[in-house]
């Protein structure tokens, strides 16, 4: 059998993605958490990017906006994601997710 | 004569007073007390300028001061002054230095103590002046504010609770005369006195208010401005707070109590119960009377079983000022009536007028006598724990023996002449009243002489067993007067009834209900 | 010499003077309160005497001097000075046993340590008595009248450490006053109908025709005249006053006070003043008996009183021990006797009975205190007994003072106002109870007096105070030899053959013939009351003090009711008193507990009201709120258990819901 290159595309992203979910839920690290995310959010670059390109509907430039806005958008998080491991690290001298829990109800 | 605001003077130096000893926060107490009795001393010094320019012959008021004040509901701040007036201004500026001086010794806090007490004075002073009821009754609540405090704080082992049963009996009583002059007012329009008198002389006032609830409104309105004044004065049976709080008050405020503050009561009876409502004040004469009759032989039989001195003579001080009432509403009987003279009206309004002078100086006297029985003996008062005074202190027992005969009503001292008019008056008008009363006299006599035969004869004993000093240089500064002023206006009572006589003759003269 | 009615004010402000400068002189001044005293005294008898030489010149005319004393409406109260032989008779009376009273006073009183304060109220009484002989003015009468009773009482209580005399003295003041009040409402209702309160003046006074009339015409309660009802009133008064039963009970306690006081005021003077007020307003007594068909006539009633007390006084004399006490009833007899000669109708043999007691009984209270004061204080006649050695000059005075007394015949003046008492009784047409029982007490009197003088000055001495006794100094002896004399003279200004003295006071007097037989009457009555005195008390004198009496042997329960003086003390303190304190006490209770309790009930409503409001609002009100806020909060807790802080978690749940949710897009089809 063989793939058209949106289904390429798509088990790539999926890969990704899956790649990112799983660094994300089995580090401790916050920093390499946040790493997963961004791989996650990648993956979902990826799809937008493809889902244009070999979409129904090629309009112009609707996906690359898509993406440049959650690129930027994801920039802006990692700077705030950082800055609050940063203020964590200042309090409890360690940046590991699951001591981080002081909020809890 | 000068168009300085005489009796805003009157009333509002003592408030300066107040105000100064409130202000001088590092005075001394001997300091503060000179200066509180320079103040009360101002009343007298005033009251005799209001003399010199005083004409008895006009019995409408004089020295009048009269602004608008608060427009919107017609109040104005009006002073003026008739005999009764000046008289009760006379006493008033006599008797509050002597009780300040009785008052002189041992007392904490001198400066509250003088603060309170020029207000007690100045609010007095208003009440006798006031000729609006808005300012009237603003006097009238704010005597009882340092009056409360005197008590509760300098007072006995009851003081509280005496000092709480007065205030609010006393404020319970004002709340049904302040509806009452609310309702006059949304009536009529206006507070003032004199206005008010005329409407109710010319029948007009008894058809506004017949036109604003009904007919039987005006009897409401007079039953609660009759309530208000009779707890003050008090008229029996309205009386349970007083043997208390005389009683528990420090020895300067129970004279100032008994010898200014009860006459209030009457005065606001002839300023505006007579006057404003002579239909409805005639119609329940009778009962009245026989309220009056009751002040005057329940209340001298209550103080003969009385063993605490101060609250005898607190009785005392019921049975005579309902002589004071009695006379008015033997008045107010017989007006209307066929038979009964003018002249005996007259005589029986002289004698309140003058009773209540008397009394104030008499009863304050006595107040002041039963003060230095407590002072010497570590505040014993018990009609039984002395014994033989008149042995130990001979001097104090001659000018507390004369101040008690001038509560007896002996002639030739002050308090017979009253009593006198008094008797004629009433008898002339409803002659067995005046035989009632009769008895209250038996009895003060039999309490008196009780008193002073367990007191000041006998052998000495119990509290007077030890040193006992005679009157002290401090201590004739406050008997002297007072005895002095018995004596004198025992023998010439002309010195008052001048001043009083064409006021109480033109009352006399048009006793006719509207 | 003479002394207008302008200036008959000074008669009692000499006096007055003195009790002033008396008041005011330190403890020591003993000479100068004394002089004062006596000075003012002596010099108010001369004034007296020129006014009686004023009074005298015309014996019917009331000289007045009136003046105002303040305004009253469109009148005025006025009081005045009133000059006629009776004023004038009794200022001389009074001021001349005075003066001698006052001399005694000097040397009995000399070691007590209030002398000054003595001679002050002396001084005192003596100006509100004589206040009374001058006024013109009922008012005024009264306001001396009360002034007197005052210094009664400071004198009776003049030994006010004594509990007793303390006791006696407000006795004495408040059966006075009670009397008073009747005083006082005849006063009052005298000024109410007649508009006046002066005695004379020009046509308009009281006791003038005018005023009379028109009292006599208008009838009050009971159908009686108001004249009478006012006259009876005033007549209480008097009878308080006077000692007349039933207010007598306080005369004898009075001699608690010093003798001279007793003398003077409880005696001569201030007791008398009830005979000398209802002969001041006589006309007013007597107007109602122009009217035949009155219900009751005023004097009717002062007759009968009078003659009760007359017997009442003589009855419980008999069985007396005190000196002082024996000599006190005996003046509530005789002034009973005054009041019997008024209620019958002749002021006059009152008056003069009056002023011959008052020399008379003056006299023998002075004698006893000289007695007194010689046996050291002892006034038990039973402890006394052979003075008439030692005390020479106050036996004899005694026994002239006692003659006059019981009315021994001729020679002592009160025989001849006796005799013209009981020729008045005689001829009152009304009755002739008051006359039988006149003539009663004429016995008693001479036997009760025959007993006294047989018990203290004769037999022997039965005590060491009586044996010790020594006659007293000149300054006391002198003043009893001239009371003496004039016990004896003063007889035959009066006597039915020179009626002066009933010409003078009364010029219509015209004495009525036929005494003859009356007269013989009553020296019989006399000689049986002294002989049998004698047989009882003379004959065998008493040996030891502790003896009893003849009379106590014979009947005791008689003797000791009459020494209980009849138990009247007993019946007011079980009648008047028990009421008086019963409605102390009631007065009291109704305070305590009706009226205070109905205000504090009401306290308690407004406290109850207060509680209630208080509880609804904290109970269902405020319990309302909170019990809702406390249901959010705890279910609020419930929930935030669910963020746990686990921030894999939270992923995984993330993850998982995205697989769910591609598992249920895959397995629930395209769309």
């Amino acid at each position: 059998m063989s793939l058209s290159p949106l289904q390429l595309c798509l088990l790539f992203s999926s890969a990704l993605f899956c790649v990112g979910l799983i660094g994300a839920l089995s580090r401790s690290n916050t920093i390499l958490v946040l790493l997963g995310i961004e791989l996650m959010l990648n993956a979902a670059n990826i799809n937008f990017i493809a889902f244009w390109r070999f979409g129904p509907a090629p309009a112009a430039g609707t996906g690359v906006v898509f993406v440049l806005f959650s690129i930027a958008v994801a920039a802006a998080e990692a700077a705030v994601g950082l800055a609050l491991v940063i203020a964590v690290y200042r309090h409890q001298k360690n940046i590991r997710l699951q001591e981080a829990n002081r909020l809890k109800g | 004569m000068s168009t300085l605001p005489l009796l805003s003077l009157v009333v509002f130096t003592p408030f300066a007073g107040a105000a100064g000893l409130g202000l001088l926060r590092g005075a001394s107490p001997a300091a503060s007390r000179a200066l509180a009795l320079i103040f009360s001393l101002s009343t007298l010094a005033l009251s005799l300028v209001l003399l010199g320019g005083f004409d008895p012959a006009r019995t409408a008021p004089q020295f009048v001061e009269r602004h608008a004040w608060i427009a919107a509901l017609n109040v104005n701040y009006s002073l003026g002054l008739d005999g009764l007036s000046l008289l009760l201004v006379l006493l008033t500026g006599i008797v509050t230095p002597v009780a300040l001086l009785a008052s002189a010794k041992a007392e904490r806090d001198s400066r509250l103590f003088g603060a309170l007490f020029l207000m007690l004075q100045g609010a007095a002073l208003g009440v006798f002046l006031a000729l609006d009821f808005f300012p009237w009754f603003l006097f009238w609540e704010l005597s009882l504010v340092p009056a409360f405090f005197l008590i509760k704080l300098w007072g006995g082992q009851g003081a509280t609770r005496a000092a709480y049963q007065f205030v609010i009996y006393t404020i319970g009583g004002s709340a049904f005369m302040l509806a009452g002059f609310a309702a006059l007012f949304v009536a009529t329009g206006t507070m003032d006195f004199n206005t008010l008198a005329q409407l109710a002389a010319d029948g007009s006032l008894a058809q506004k208010l017949a036109a604003f609830g009904g007919g039987n409104w005006t009897k409401v309105i007079f039953l609660g401005v009759l309530i208000g004044l009779a707890v003050k004065v008090p008229l029996w049976p309205f009386h349970t707070w007083l043997p208390p709080a005389y009683a528990e008050a420090p020895t300067g405020a129970s004279m100032f109590l008994t010898g200014v503050m009860s006459k209030m009561g009457v005065y606001g009876f002839l300023r505006i119960l007579w006057p404003i409502f002579p239909g409805p004040l005639h119609d329940a004469s009778c009962w009245l009377l026989a309220l009056a009759l009751g002040g005057v032989v329940l209340g001298a039989w209550s103080a003969m079983r009385q063993t605490d001195l101060k609250r005898m003579v607190a009785y005392s001080s019921i049975n005579h000022l309902s002589y004071c009432l009695l006379a008015l509403f033997a008045v107010s009987y017989a007006t209307g009536r066929a038979g009964p003279s003018s002249e005996a009206a007259a005589a029986a309004l002289s004698g309140t007028l003058l009773q209540m002078f008397n009394h104030g100086l008499s009863a304050a006297a006595l107040f002041a006598c039963v003060g230095m029985l407590e002072a010497r003996t570590g505040g014993k008062r018990g009609l039984h724990e002395f014994g033989g005074v008149r042995t130990a202190a001979p001097i104090f027992a001659g000018l507390c023996g004369v101040a008690m005969f001038s509560s007896l009503g002996l002639p030739g001292l002050n308090g017979f002449v009253g009593e006198f008019l008094i008797f004629r008056g009433v008898f002339g008008l409803n002659a067995w009243a005046a035989a009632i009363a009769c008895l209250g006299l038996l009895a003060t006599a039999l309490f008196l002489l009780t008193f002073w035969q367990r007191v000041f004869h006998g052998p000495r004993a119990g509290a007077t067993t030890g040193v006992f000093a005679d009157v002290q240089p401090g201590e004739y500064l406050t008997l002297v007067p007072l005895v002095a002023l018995m004596l004198v206006l025992g023998v010439a009572p002309h010195l008052l009834t001048r001043l009083i006589n064409p006021l109480v003759t033109a009352w006399a003269g048009h006793l006719t209900l509207p | 010499m003479n002394l207008s009615v302008q200036y008959l004010w000074l008669i009692p402000a000499l006096p007055l003077l003195a009790a002033g400068i008396g008041a005011l002189t330190p403890r020591s001044g003993k000479a100068i309160a004394a002089g004062a005293t006596i000075g003012a005294m002596g010099l108010a008898f001369v004034l007296s005497c020129g006014a009686l030489v004023t009074a005298l010149k015309d014996p019917a005319a009331h000289l007045v001097a009136n003046f105002t004393w303040f305004e009253l409406g469109h009148s005025a109260v006025r009081l005045g000075w009133l000059l006629d032989p009776l004023t004038a008779l009794m200022c001389v009376m009074v001021t001349f046993v005075g003066l001698l009273i006052f001399i005694f006073s000097t040397g009995y009183m000399h070691e007590d340590a209030n002398f000054t304060r003595f001679f002050c109220f002396l001084s005192l009484f003596a100006a509100a008595m004589l206040g009374i002989l001058i006024a013109n003015s009922l008012l005024l009468l009264f306001i001396s009248w009360e002034l007197v009773g005052l210094a009664s009482y400071l004198l009776i209580g003049f030994w006010f450490h004594k509990p007793a005399a303390a006791a006696a003295a407000k006795k004495a003041f408040i059966t006075t006053r009670i009397g008073d009040l009747g005083f006082l409402l005849g006063m009052l209702w005298l000024s109410d109908a007649t508009g006046s309160l002066l005695f004379y003046d020009a046509g308009k006074g009281v006791l003038e025709t005018s005023a009379l009339t028109a009292l006599v015409t208008q009838t009050t309660v009971g159908g009686l005249a108001v004249s009478t009802a006012i006259g009876l009133l005033l007549f209480c008064g008097a009878a308080g006053k006077s000692g007349q039963f039933p207010l007598h009970v306080w005369l004898p306690d009075a001699m608690e006070g010093p003798t001279p006081v007793s003398a003077l005021i409880h005696a001569a003077t201030m007791v008398a003043a009830g005979v000398f007020l209802i002969a001041r307003v006589y006309p007013l007594m007597s107007a109602d008996q122009a009217i035949a068909t009155a219900p009751l006539h005023a004097l009717s009633v002062v007759a009968a009183i009078g003659a009760i007390t007359a017997l009442l006084g003589a009855v419980i004399a008999v069985a007396q021990n005190d000196i002082k006490r024996i000599l006190a009833f005996s003046t509530v007899s005789q002034l009973g006797y005054m009041m019997l000669a008024l209620g019958v109708g002749s002021w006059v043999a009152a008056i003069f009975h009056l002023l011959t007691h008052a020399f008379f009984k003056a006299l023998l209270f002075l004698a006893a205190g000289s007695v007194i004061h010689a046996a050291h204080h002892e006034q038990d006649i039973r402890q006394l007994g052979g003075l008439k050695g030692p005390l020479k000059v106050t036996f004899a005075t005694f026994a002239i003072g006692m003659m006059a007394l019981a009315g021994v015949p001729f020679v002592f003046s009160g025989f001849w106002s006796k005799e013209a008492i009981l020729h008045a009784a005689h001829g009152w047409n009304v009755s002739h109870l008051p006359f039988y029982a006149g003539l009663v007490a004429v016995v008693l009197t001479a036997f009760y007096m025959t007993r006294l003088v047989a018990e203290a000055f004769f037999g022997q001495a039965r005590s060491p105070a009586s044996e010790h006794a020594h006659e007293s100094p000149a300054v006391m002896t002198v003043p009893l030899v001239l009371l003496a004399i004039c016990a004896v003279l003063l007889g035959f200004l009066g006597t039915p053959y020179w009626p002066w003295l009933q010409h003078t006071l009364d010029p219509k007097f015209h004495s009525e013939p036929g005494g003859g037989g009356l007269m013989v009457t009553s020296i019989v009555l006399v000689a049986l009351g002294i002989g049998s005195g004698w047989a009882v008390y003379g004959r065998r004198l008493r040996a030891k003090a502790s003896a009893p009496d003849p009379i106590e042997a014979k009947v005791p329960d008689l003797f000791a009711a009459l020494a209980a003086r009849l138990g009247f003390d007993e019946l007011y303190a079980a009648t008047v008193g028990r009421l008086n304190t019963f409605l102390a006490d009631a007065a009291d209770v109704f305070d305590r507990y009706i009226w205070d309790g109905a205000v504090r009930l009401l306290a308690g409503l407004g406290q109850f009201t207060g509680n209630v409001t208080r509880e609804t609002d904290e109970n269902l009100v405020n319990g309302g709120f909170d019990a809702t806020s406390e249901q959010l909060k705890s279910t609020a807790k419930t929930y935030s258990r669910a963020q746990t802080g686990d921030t894999h978690g939270y992923l995984m749940l993330v993850a998982l819901g995205f697989v769910l949710l591609v598992l249920a897009v895959m397995l629930g089809g395209t769309r």
